[in-house]
């Protein structure tokens, strides 16, 4: 199987569906000549013209009010939110208008939209520019959030979003896109509700997605040193949220620790805990934990940015603590 | 209410020097001279340590827009108050803010105007007035109708002067500040930086109009353009501005400049040609404004070489001063975050 980036991952599913479909077009800042601000759309201009790659001024609430129109009328938008950060600007349009259509219209009306955008914490980019948003749409009745944490992953469900018919944010990570995988050549797709065992083990299950996959399977070969076999549950997406394939993974190990970025409250780790305790409480050997970032406007300080960012060794100790190791 | 649209002479590709009239005294231009240097050095030393990874995250410069940055901030009286943006290094400066606290603030050190919270993008000094750099294009312009709203509320002779970026002006929350500031008469001047591009986006890709000066009459403000490469001009235009203010006319002034490097250190700008840079820095503000002083007797070439000199040891004493200068402690990450907060429950 080929290795690819993650921006290859994406850039590739994007260009696929463009030739699938004539009706998939993009939209986005600094889309075009500028090959997008993480280069994920790079030579698309060239291919498809400024028609299909459409950059546009600075204005988020267009952006996503422009692709639900463009939507409720047959064509399928994938837009482009810079970082998640600005998406707030524009949310309006997304959580009033494009997750409401379809129901408040009693089903004569679809809005088949895919928003992508890079969420998460890195380089000392500050309060502004750190954050972890998805939970926030998952509340949303009628939004699906997906969040691949490979290229593979990436590719298929880029594919799969693009050709739903439901709105949705995807999720990329700030500091993935240089992330190398293997990738399965020809018309790879992942189904969308799927959460995927990225390791199997039998002691622990770390749930989580997005970039922390890596840091729990990170956490999951120090612990594999010491006999605790981990295994690791990647989400791939909040909404719909795969409770099944967490819950058999519990009811294997005895335990759950939740590993998410961004804040603690009413983050992601909330709602699978609470999902495992009303489906699996029998089974627990031990509390839920909850890792995340700490409960801060993200600082600038190196100091201080590490300290309010989820760290592999705290996962490590988590888990031997929850085994009743040390 | 007037509604005047007034179009200053604008020649941004002529390095034909406008003769210049002075009405401020030699001490005083030395100092918006200096000023400009300071910052010009300052950006030069601030780029140099980042590629030294002792600054990090986004660091978007002034480099060019020195005479925009000066004629606009150092007309304010210290009772006026400045509502900014990412791109403000310079802003905090000309306000005068002590350049090492500045520093220390890139350096992320506890001493920083931030206390190293904040970074390149979000420098303030309440002591000052400066009421902060904001990172989110545009979220920075609706603060600027509670500011003006609030010194007509306290009936104080306060000027607010918002400033932003061209590319942010297609952004819906520019529409609600300038429509509020004229609809409730503050005394704001929003001044438009137009540096011609926002990251790789030129105005006309992004401005249904580009001539934005000309919205100043939608929303019921005196509308201007300036050579923002002319310190004297961009000068003028501001104490014109301010005069309307003072009598409950805010101003839309769109100030025609260039940013000479990229957006952010990361953005090697190859969107756009090295004739074109070279033509803009051709009229490099602070030269042009040398040679209007020297035309007229007004500097030697011998105290500008003094005004260097001091300049360079100020900016090289605020590196020192940063590099020296301690980290924040971890243990205080959740300080600030809120105001007395109950005791007992979590937070
Ligand atoms: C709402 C929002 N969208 C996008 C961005 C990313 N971004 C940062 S600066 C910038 C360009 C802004 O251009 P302009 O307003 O002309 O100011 P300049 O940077 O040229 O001074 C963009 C798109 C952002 N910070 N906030």
């Amino acid at each position: 199987m080929p290795v690819i980036t993650m921006r290859e991952a994406l850039h590739d599913a994007l260009r696929e569906e463009m030739i699938r479909d004539q009706n998939v077009f993009l939209l986005g800042e600094e889309i075009g000549r500028f090959g997008g601000s993480y280069k994920v759309t790079e030579g698309l201009i060239d291919e498809f013209g400024p028609e299909r790659v459409l950059s546009t001024p600075i204005a988020e609430s267009g952006i996503m009010g422009m692709a639900t129109g463009a939507a409720m009328t047959g064509l399928r938008p994938v837009a482009e939110i810079m970082t998640i950060n600005f998406i707030m600007v524009g949310m309006d349009q997304l959580v009033n208008n494009a997750a409401k259509i379809p129901y408040m219209f009693g089903g004569e009306a679809r809005t088949p939209l895919v928003v992508r955008t890079p969420s998460g914490a890195a380089h000392q980019l500050t309060a502004q520019h750190s954050q972890s948003l998805e939970v926030w749409f998952a509340y949303v009745p009628g939004m699906y959030v997906v969040a691949p944490s490979t290229p593979a992953d990436a590719k298929g469900l880029l594919k799969s979003s693009i050709r739903n018919d439901n709105p949705i944010l995807f999720v990329e990570n700030l500091v993935m896109y240089n992330e190398k995988g293997e990738v399965p050549e020809g018309d790879h797709v992942v189904p969308i509700g799927k959460a995927d065992i990225k390791r199997e083990g039998g002691d622990l299950s770390i749930i989580t997605y997005s970039r922390m996959v890596h840091m729990a399977l990170e956490a999951a070969d120090v612990l594999a040193e010491e006999g605790i076999s981990v295994e690791v549950v990647d989400l791939r997406s909040l909404r719909p949220l795969d409770v099944e394939t967490m819950i058999a993974s519990v009811k294997k190990t005895n335990r759950a620790l939740v590993l998410h970025e961004g804040w603690y409250k009413y983050g992601a780790g909330a709602e699978v805990a609470a999902q495992i305790q009303e489906h699996a409480f029998d089974y627990l050997d031990h509390p839920v934990v909850r890792i995340s970032g700490q409960e801060v406007p993200m600082p600038y300080s190196t100091v201080l940015e590490r300290a309010a960012q989820p760290r592999m060794e705290d996962v490590v100790e988590r888990a031997r603590f929850m085994l009743g190791r040390k | 209410m007037v509604k005047e649209i007034e179009r200053t002479e604008l020649e941004p590709t002529s390095t034909e020097n406008r003769p210049a009239e002075f009405h401020e005294s030699k001490e005083e231009l030395h100092s918006l001279f200096r000023t400009m240097s300071l910052i010009r050095r300052f950006e030069d030393t601030g780029w140099e340590m980042y590629t030294r990874a002792k600054i990090g995250g986004y660091f978007h410069t002034n480099h060019g827009e020195e005479a925009t940055v000066v004629g606009t901030i150092c007309p304010l009286r210290p009772q006026d108050w400045i509502v900014s943006f990412y791109r403000e290094h310079g802003h905090i400066i000309a306000r005068g803010t002590d350049p090492k606290y500045v520093m220390a603030e890139l350096f992320g050190r506890e001493h920083g105007v931030a206390h190293g919270r904040g970074g390149s993008m979000h420098l303030f000094d309440y002591s000052r007035h400066f009421l902060g750099g904001y990172g989110i294009v545009a979220g920075q312009m609706p603060l600027a109708i509670g500011v003006g709203w609030s010194s007509k509320y306290r009936g104080q002779d306060e000027i607010t002067l918002l400033l932003t970026g061209e590319g942010a002006m297609a952004n819906g929350a520019s529409h609600e500040a300038l429509n509020m500031i004229g609809l409730y008469h503050l005394p704001v001047i929003t001044v438009v930086v137009n540096n011609l591009y926002g990251m790789g986006t030129t105005v006309h890709e992004s401005a249904a109009n580009p001539e934005i000066w000309k919205r100043g009459e939608m929303y019921g403000m005196h509308g201007a353009q300036v050579d923002g490469m002319d310190v004297m001009a961009v000068r003028r235009t501001m104490q014109d501005a301010m005069k309307r203010a003072s009598n409950g006319q805010p101003s839309l002034i769109e100030a025609m400049t260039y940013r000479y490097r990229g957006h952010s250190v990361a953005d090697a700008a190859r969107y756009r040609s090295t004739e074109e840079v070279q033509s803009w820095r051709q009229q490099d503000p602070i030269e042009r404004f040398y040679r209007q002083l020297s035309k007229a007797d007004l500097i030697t070439e011998e105290e500008r070489n003094a005004i260097d000199e001091s300049v360079e040891k100020q900016v090289n004493a605020a590196v020192e001063f940063a590099d020296s200068d301690e980290h924040p402690d971890p243990n205080g990450l959740f300080d600030h975050l809120y105001v007395d907060p109950p005791a007992g429950v979590s937070l």
